[in-house]
């Protein structure tokens, strides 16, 4: 507010003051510069969000009983509970998979950790639908895996590793995994080498070194990383209804289902409503430790 | 020292093992697209191209094929320009909102997808624009805009606004000065957003199943039908394709990157 009531109360002559004038005009074209990029989102994203709210209390006017059928039905508050639980196994997967591997980026000689990091962005840049369809060759009951562990003894009989929660979950992690690597790299990258050896010094031992410096130093990529992750997760639509054999209901396919089979916005809206407000909370409660810049930096 | 060594083979193992189940998915499809069978069974009994035949001879999935192809171009060279502008402004301007208008613009990468797929649904069916390429199109741009946005700002930090001033004071306008200053210094980035917006609506599939349909569906709903209901082995020579295409982009960037 400052900054706009500034021209008209420092002095009467600033309306004619050239500076002025120019500084107007200078916000003239910052505004037409900015103006058809916010008239896309506001068109297509803020107005359908603001509707979507309206639509959650309505039917034949105000009512609460779509929030209420979340609360009480029992399919809803199961789907929101299952769809809790994937993300934060996915999350802690991703985090124990993730680490050691961006661990191993920063320590390796610069070659090696060029071909690590490659190995890293390269499922980043291949289609989901793609993985998806290889996780299904790979996962089926005469795949590749199910004949590895009977190879080796581990099994007798083909596991069911897809179509269920466990398929979800193995595609899921393989895919959300470089949006946990790539922000702890690069907060590790920055962790100044000097301070380790000032530990090993003064006579830490390595695993004192990384557990009482190191590890510390690397939690906001930590946090930033299983942030992404989660709330990626949460509203995680393709890889559950493909891998998941239609048992494994999330969030995401209420909204479908609600709108596409029963065209019932009611309660599409309020399970929609429901998940923005779950990821707007977390976002907002994690910007206050790391920037949502750092967060959303990698997606 | 022995305890040292042995954490460091475990270290050494487990990452290893990650990086196999990263990269293991992607490199089977490559064989499984050359296979001569109908069954998904790995290794292939045999090896043919009867799968990238009956992709380039399938009617609808060239027709799905040509539709996601005109949409990334269109996309890109769309959401580039309104992306870079937007850039530029949110880099100049220290006015108050600004910060908000970069979090609505931002929005897209923050609403879950599924989300922003309904809200689409939901203002094509009051405006007729469903199942349109316009209305792919538009979609499409506003979910690609952040990665331009972001990618230009980052190019815009790195670049020393005084050498645009000195060009402006020079007698060029605004607009010259930019486009022969600026634009030439901060290309690498704009080319970055713009292959970023190519892949992204190459690749964007939630929004797609929601809206696109017709002659104007998108190879990605075609995939993600074909997925679900029963295992066409061309989508392994689909996928084979479609990985080289990226590969082939990201290797664009880089070289852009390098030449700079």
């Amino acid at each position: 507010m400052s900054t706009l009531t500034i021209p008209s109360t420092e002095s009467p002559t600033a309306a004619v003051d050239p500076s002025v004038k120019l500084l107007k005009r200078e916000q003239r074209t910052m505004q037409m510069l900015l103006s058809p990029a916010l008239a896309v989102v506001t068109l297509l994203l803020v107005v359908p969000l603001g509707w979507l709210f309206l639509q959650s209390f309505y039917s034949d006017g105000f009512t609460l009983e779509h929030y209420a059928r979340i609360f009480t039905e029992g399919i809803y508050w199961k789907t929101f509970a299952l769809t809790f639980k994937i993300s934060i196994i996915v999350t802690i997967a991703a985090l124990l998979l993730g680490y050691p591997v961006a661990y191993a980026i920063t320590r390796l000689p610069r070659r090696w950790s060029m071909v690590v990091l490659a190995l890293v962005i390269v499922p980043f840049w291949t289609s989901i639908l793609v993985r998806a369809y290889a996780w299904l060759v790979l996962l089926q009951r005469s795949g590749v895996v199910n004949d590895t562990l009977m190879g080796i003894g581990l099994t007798d009989s083909p596991l069911s590793l897809v179509h269920n929660e466990l398929g979800t979950i193995i595609a899921t992690v393989h895919i959300l995994l470089p949006f946990m690597v790539l922000p702890l790299y690069s907060t590790m990258q920055k962790i100044p080498n000097d301070l380790l050896m000032a530990g090993s010094s003064l006579g830490a031992s390595p695993f004192m070194v990384f557990w009482r410096v190191f590890f510390p130093m690397s939690m906001s990529g930590v946090i930033a990383g299983s942030t992404l992750v989660f709330v990626l997760c949460l509203g995680f639509y393709i890889t559950p209804e493909l891998m998941g054999g239609g048992r494994t209901v999330m969030a995401s396919m209420l909204v479908s289902r609600n709108i596409q089979l029963y065209s019932d916005w009611g309660a599409a809206s309020a399970v929609s409503v429901v998940l923005l407000v779950c990821v707007v909370l977390i976002f907002n409660i994690v910007s206050r430790f790391v920037p949502l810049e750092k967060i959303l930096g990698s997606k | 020292m022995k305890s040292i060594n042995l954490t460091k083979i475990v270290f050494v193992a487990v990452v290893l093992a990650v990086l196999v189940y990263l990269i293991l998915p992607i490199l089977i499809v490559v064989p499984m697209s050359f296979s001569d069978s109908r069954f998904m069974s790995f290794p292939p009994p045999g090896y043919s191209l009867r799968w990238y035949e009956s992709f380039f001879d399938s009617l609808a999935w060239m027709s799905a094929a040509g539709t996601s192809i005109t949409l990334a171009i269109s996309t890109a060279v769309i959401a580039t320009p309104l992306g870079v502008a937007a850039a530029y402004a949110i880099h100049n301007c220290d006015h108050w909102t600004v910060r908000y208008v970069k979090l609505i613009l931002l929005l897209p990468l923050i609403v879950p997808i599924i989300i922003v797929a309904a809200g689409v649904f939901f203002i094509y069916a009051l405006t007729g624009l469903l199942a349109t390429m316009p209305g792919l199109i538009l979609a499409n741009v506003m979910l690609a805009m952040p990665y331009v946005i972001t990618s230009v700002i980052a190019g815009l930090y790195g670049f020393d606004k005084t050498q645009e001033m000195v060009a402006r004071s020079l007698g060029m306008n605004r607009f010259r000065a930019f486009m022969t200053v600026t634009l030439p210094q901060i290309k690498p980035s704009v080319v970055t957003g713009a292959v970023f917006a190519f892949i992204q609506a190459l690749d964007e599939t939630m929004v797609a199943l929601f809206i696109s349909g017709g002659e104007n569906q998108t190879i990605t709903k075609r995939m993600f039908t074909a997925l679900r209901d029963e295992i066409d082995p061309t989508i392994a020579s689909i996928s084979t394709l479609l990985t080289a295409a990226s590969f082939a982009l990201v290797l664009l960037i880089t070289m852009s990157r390098k030449r700079t």
